[in-house]
């Protein structure tokens, strides 16, 4: 039952993705990309991390998305001209398909090894994964939290800066 | 039953359109939405080896991801926006002054 979800999603996400490439008009191209997060947050769900979908939907589908729309809206473009066919378009197909190639050869070939941690999905339904997530940020990656702070401060002034009529 | 390389397979393909659209599409706005597909497919492996190795850490990396991704949003679209200012358009094919 599970598998038969899993390739319904990945099909909606595929097909998503190449609309967001091909879409003529911003706009298209917008709504496709914020299906296809909704569909990697159920992807997030059944990989036993409800926390990681939920922020998705808020800060992708919801923050990041509004700003791009608002940002194509407030710019007014129309649809793009009809493409002029030029070999950057091949050359780039070429190398996009290599690079898929290649990384499906390794995924096919490969395995997976790293450090086995503790956090098994019967610990994350029992627990939560929320409080999970929080005891780990603020014990063990208390630093890059706080740098990732200044961070979001420094965009918001440069933002502002950047946008500002008078610069 | 899923393993964490069919999640791997579908971020790879994902991650492959996502640059396919940064070397095409000619709209900034576009090609800045295609790097978010390339982000948001790293995310998706992240997660799903952090599912199969049982380990938080690529959950929190997810997080900073999502951090830098905000950041840059609000930066690169205030950057359009004054390009938009200046130059009266975002066309990638036009925006040529560093080009040697």
């Amino acid at each position: 039952m599970e598998i038969i979800l899993f390739y319904l999603v990945a099909l909606v996400i595929v097909i998503s993705g190449i609309l967001v490439v091909t879409c003529q008009s911003p706009v298209n191209s917008a709504l496709a990309l914020v299906n296809t997060f909704f569909c990697l947050a159920v992807y997030y769900v059944m990989l036993h991390a409800p926390f990681m979908a939920a922020v998705q939907i808020m800060v992708y589908a919801g923050a990041i998305m509004v700003l791009i729309l608002f940002v194509i809206m407030l710019l007014n473009l129309g649809t793009e001209e009809k493409k002029r066919f030029t070999h950057g378009v091949v050359w780039s197909a070429l190398c996009c398909f290599f690079l898929m190639a290649t990384s499906l050869h390794f995924i096919k070939h490969g395995s997976v090894t790293g450090a086995e941690g503790n956090i098994t999905p019967h610990l994350v339904q029992s627990f939560g994964h929320t409080e999970l997530i929080g005891k780990t940020m603020f014990t063990e990656f208390l630093l890059p939290f706080e740098i990732a702070s200044i961070l979001l401060l420094v965009a918001i002034v440069g933002a502002v800066v950047l946008a500002k009529k008078d610069a | 039953m899923i393993s964490v390389y069919h999640y791997m397979t579908v971020a790879a393909i994902l991650f492959a359109l996502g640059a396919y659209g940064v070397l095409t599409r000619r709209n900034a706005i576009v090609v800045f939405m295609c790097v978010e597909l390339m982000l948001n497919s790293v995310n998706l492996t992240f997660i799903a080896l952090s599912n199969h190795l049982q380990s938080m850490d690529g959950q929190i990396f997810v997080f900073f991801v999502m951090t830098v991704a905000a950041a840059e949003a609000a930066v690169g679209l205030a950057l359009m926006i004054t390009f938009f200012r200046n130059r009266e358009t975002i066309d990638v094919d036009q925006i040529n002054m560093l080009k040697w």
